[in-house]
């Protein structure tokens, strides 16, 4: 019997541990730095990404207010992040309405404020640091972890221009990104390589805050989480076994 | 089945104890479900303050804005209309507005920050119809002792120019003044002092 | 003092001569006997009661702030059924509480019930004389599989959508009729607002209504006969000649209250867990996908059902269809289901409990978890040759545990089964 519970749980955690944002097409995904703790990332990453995503994009279940959440006064957040015809309590809504994006784009925009779940924040540091030259797309860009993608590299002035590199090593070929352009956040270096740490910074400030945005809650989640698991765990738990064990002496 | 020794004292204390455990367990599950009754986020930022412009009210006009989902008036009173003011004292129930109906701010005779200028919620204390404005003075309806005013058109209420009630209506109180503040001459924010 | 003493007797009294409380309490709680010998795998019966009740709790105050309208928001790509769900994370105090045990909630009910028909098997619990109580478990577990495909409609994301759309079109396979009745179902020509609406009134209405009275039957039909135990003894066989007690049955209340209650308290804190720490379990209880709103154009690229569905599905996949029509696979799905409501019928064996069944039985059984754990694997994965292949094998073996059950069980040596229940 023990064996077939033994194996029971073994299948359960082999099935649990398969990867579920399969979605990056086969390309190895980038760690991103999450850290929903850290405050001014997300402050860094809000801005960011009020001023260069909210054009395009919507985060339409996100409230202008919300940001107080990560740290923000209502001043800080009406002088920074907002135009001036918002309210602070509307959601971040685009200007531009989903049909004309469609006209654009080929395809609307999507909304932005669940991507992070939906795509997962890794995906997303890779896929915006995965932009390269690519002169047969309309927008002249191209991507490495989403091919023929009609959104144009938004972050170009500050990462530079990259180029892909094809490599034919016996079957395989091998897909490089090099820069060939620095951009405001990038440089290369003496040895050939470009650094372009400053500019992973801020596309990972950006997803930590799409991340955040994706589930505001999550923080808190956790944190009330440790409180219930613990007085179960440590509480409820050791009385009502104490309980079961009591009545339990009657029993022959 | 039974043995005779079996620890009562024991038995009973697990028993409260896990009880009392059980029911805070009951009491945290409970949280969230209560919480969810109340006003969401969306409901707080749609009942935020509300910026009104008041460069072009004229004297004696009044407009109707919404803040809450509530009708709320901004009337400029004329010079005339203050003076009359205190002319309805003796036929009011709460001349003074000692029910508190009104922010700090405004507990004067105009029941307003600028004298001029007055700010309220448009809804009757009686049964929340929206009273209508009758700035006329003796209409026919109203009688001849009528100085301009809010009538009530479901139960006939009567207020004066600063929303005061009158004796023998069916309405208990003064209408209610919101908090509000100037931002400028010309810009009022209500719904925040 | 003594007058006030009696207050609550004499309340009790009054009621009892109109309805029959105290008796009823009697029958089914303090004066139940149950077998002494009850093990881990009973614990499962109870959870699922437990889950039903926050099922039942947390979709009432769900039902209170979502809005099953699939039309979009004006400007957007976004219907206002998925912006009242993500509405009840964000802005609802306490919503994502809620939203979270409601979908941990619908994966922990198929964990749990699966291990309780588990147990079931296990045991035989299903032979003599409880056979209505298995049927009637069986349809529960219809209703669950019917309530589940139509709750994950209503977030209507991109999963909601194409799987709906993908089930929905299983229908219209049938011959003749199919293709009618997959417009009958969807009330449209594409899963769209209609559909969601008479989904959402199945899912919150009909089905649980049905459930509930399933629920009592089970029940019922359960204290009728009383309850198996893991030694597959039947207790009432040994009475005590002066009360009529069953030797080995012990009062429910407070035995297994108590008991019941640290299970309770167990599962919590896996319950719990999960909630706070995981909600979307990695992508099996909430998948990815579905974060992004339904859009009728555009197919994900791996449609997946959600895991509990998944043994069945790679079912129906792994049939190839016949004669120009897919219908059989949807006949094998079905099939698949049902079968395991023929169980009384096809174990002929002389014992119940796998503690006194021979080596073939338990040969058999290995080999039907092990189909099992494998379809359901396979069925959470994007089809490929081999996995067809593997799908095809698992599903034979699955089918031919019970087609050949009546054969193995009756040459089958089984062992000598004691005359009073063992504790160990």
């Amino acid at each position: 019997m023990k064996k077939i519970i033994n194996h029971l749980l073994f299948a359960l955690l082999a099935a649990v541990s398969i990867n579920s944002h399969a979605a990056g097409g086969g390309v190895a995904l980038d760690k991103a730095p999450i850290d929903l703790r850290n405050a001014e990332s997300l402050q860094r990453g809000a801005q960011t990404f009020v001023n260069y995503c909210l054009s395009c994009h919507g985060a339409v279940a996100m409230r202008y207010n919300r940001l107080e959440g990560i740290g923000l006064t209502q001043e800080q957040i009406e002088k920074n992040l907002m135009f001036t015809t918002d309210k602070i309590g509307n959601p971040m809504k685009v200007a531009m309405d989903a049909k004309e994006g469609k006209a654009w784009f080929g395809a609307t925009p999507p909304d932005l404020s669940l991507i992070a779940r939906s795509r997962g924040s890794d995906w997303l540091y890779t896929y915006l640091r995965g932009f390269y030259r690519d002169d047969t797309r309309p927008t002249g860009w191209n991507n490495t972890v989403f091919d023929k993608v009609g959104m144009p590299n938004v972050l170009w002035q500050l990462q530079g221009q990259q180029i892909l590199e094809v490599k034919k090593e016996g079957e395989h070929e091998v897909h490089t990104l090099k820069l060939a352009q620095p951009g405001l956040l990038t440089r290369g270096t003496e040895s050939g390589g470009y650094d372009n740490k400053e500019f992973d910074q801020r596309v990972g400030d950006l997803v930590n805050f799409m991340t955040y945005m994706s589930e505001p809650a999550q923080v808190k989640r956790e944190q009330i989480g440790y409180a219930v698991v613990l007085f179960l765990l440590f509480i409820l738990v050791p009385l009502t076994y104490l309980l079961k064990k009591e009545y339990w002496k009657d029993i022959h | 089945m039974s043995d005779q020794q079996v620890d009562n004292s024991k038995r009973r204390f697990l028993l409260i104890a896990t009880s009392a455990a059980g029911g805070a367990a009951v009491a945290g599950v409970a949280v969230p479900f209560i919480a969810s009754f109340f006003p969401s986020e969306r409901a707080k930022a749609a009942g935020a303050s509300v910026e009104v412009d008041i460069s072009k009210l004229e004297p004696g006009q009044k407009i109707t804005i919404e803040w809450r989902g509530k009708p709320v008036w901004v009337v400029k009173r004329t010079p005339e209309m203050l003076t009359l003011l205190p002319k309805n004292d003796p036929k009011l129930a709460d001349p003074t507005s000692i029910v508190d109906h009104q922010p700090l701010y405004c507990h004067n005779a105009t029941r307003s920050i600028k004298p001029e200028i007055w700010v309220a919620v448009g809804v009757c204390t009686h049964l929340g119809c929206s009273p209508t404005f009758r700035p006329d003075l003796a209409p026919a309806d109203l009688g001849p002792e009528w100085l301009g005013g809010f009538y009530c058109p479901c139960h006939g209420s009567k207020f004066d120019l600063a929303g005061r009630v009158f004796l023998g209506v069916p309405a208990p109180t003064n209408l209610i003044i919101p908090e509000h503040k100037y931002l400028s001459d010309t810009r009022l924010l209500v719904g925040e002092a | 003092m003594s007058k006030l003493d009696q207050v609550p007797e004499k309340v009790l009294g009054w009621v009892d001569e109109r309805f029959p409380l105290t008796s009823t309490w009697k029958a089914h709680i303090s004066e139940y006997y149950a077998p002494k010998n009850f093990n881990f795998w009973y614990f499962f019966g109870s959870l699922a009661m437990m889950v039903l009740v926050i099922q039942i709790v947390t979709g009432i105050f769900l039902t209170m702030n979502y809005k099953p309208d699939g039309n979009l928001i004006p400007g957007t790509n976004i219907s206002v059924a998925f912006a009242s769900v993500e509405y009840i994370m964000r802005d609802v105090a306490g919503g994502w509480v809620i939203r979270y045990m409601h979908s941990t909630g619908a994966s922990m009910f198929f964990v749990v019930v699966y291990l309780h028909m588990f147990r079931g098997l296990i045991y035989g619990s299903y032979q003599k004389p409880r056979e209505l109580i298995w049927i009637f478990g069986m349809m529960i577990f219809l209703c669950l599989m019917a309530e589940a495909f139509l709750g994950y409609l209503l977030p209507w994301g991109q999963m909601s959508f194409w799987g709906a759309q993908v089930i929905v079109n299983l229908f219209a396979s049938i011959p003749v009729i199919g293709p009618d009745l997959s417009e009958l179902i969807r009330g449209d020509f594409v899963v769209s607002d209609a559909t969601l609406n008479r989904f959402f009134a199945l899912h919150v209405i009909a089905v649980p209504l049905v459930l509930l009275a399933l629920v009592v039957a089970h029940l019922v039909a359960l204290h009728e006969v009383g309850s198996n135990n893991p030694d597959g003894v039947d207790i009432k066989k040994n009475k005590d000649p002066k009360t009529g007690i069953p030797l080995d049955g012990i009062p429910f209340h407070p035995y297994y209250t108590v008991k019941d209650i640290f299970g309770v308290s167990v599962f919590l804190v896996v319950f719990t867990a999960i909630l706070f720490f995981a909600p979307e379990m990695n992508g099996y209880f909430l998948e990815a996908p579905n974060f992004d709103p339904a859009d009728a154009l555009k197919t994900p690229a791996h449609i997946a059902p959600v895991w509990y569905f998944t043994p069945f599905y790679a079912i129906l996949r792994a049939v190839p269809s016949f004669f120009g029509s897919q219908v059989w696979g949807v006949l094998a799905m079905g099939a698949a289901t049902m079968i395991i409501a023929a169980l009384p019928w096809l174990d002929r064996s002389p014992v119940k409990s796998i503690r006194y069944r021979g080596p073939i039985y338990k040969f058999a059984l290995t080999l039907f978890v092990i189909s099992f754990l494998g379809l359901g694997y396979l069925g959470t994965q994007a089809p490929t040759t081999i996995g067809t292949i593997l799908s095809q094998v698992l599903s034979v073996i699955y089918f031919l545990f019970f087609i050949a059950m009546p054969w193995y069980t009756k040459i089958d040596k089984t062992k000598p089964v004691p005359d009073r229940v063992t504790m160990r």
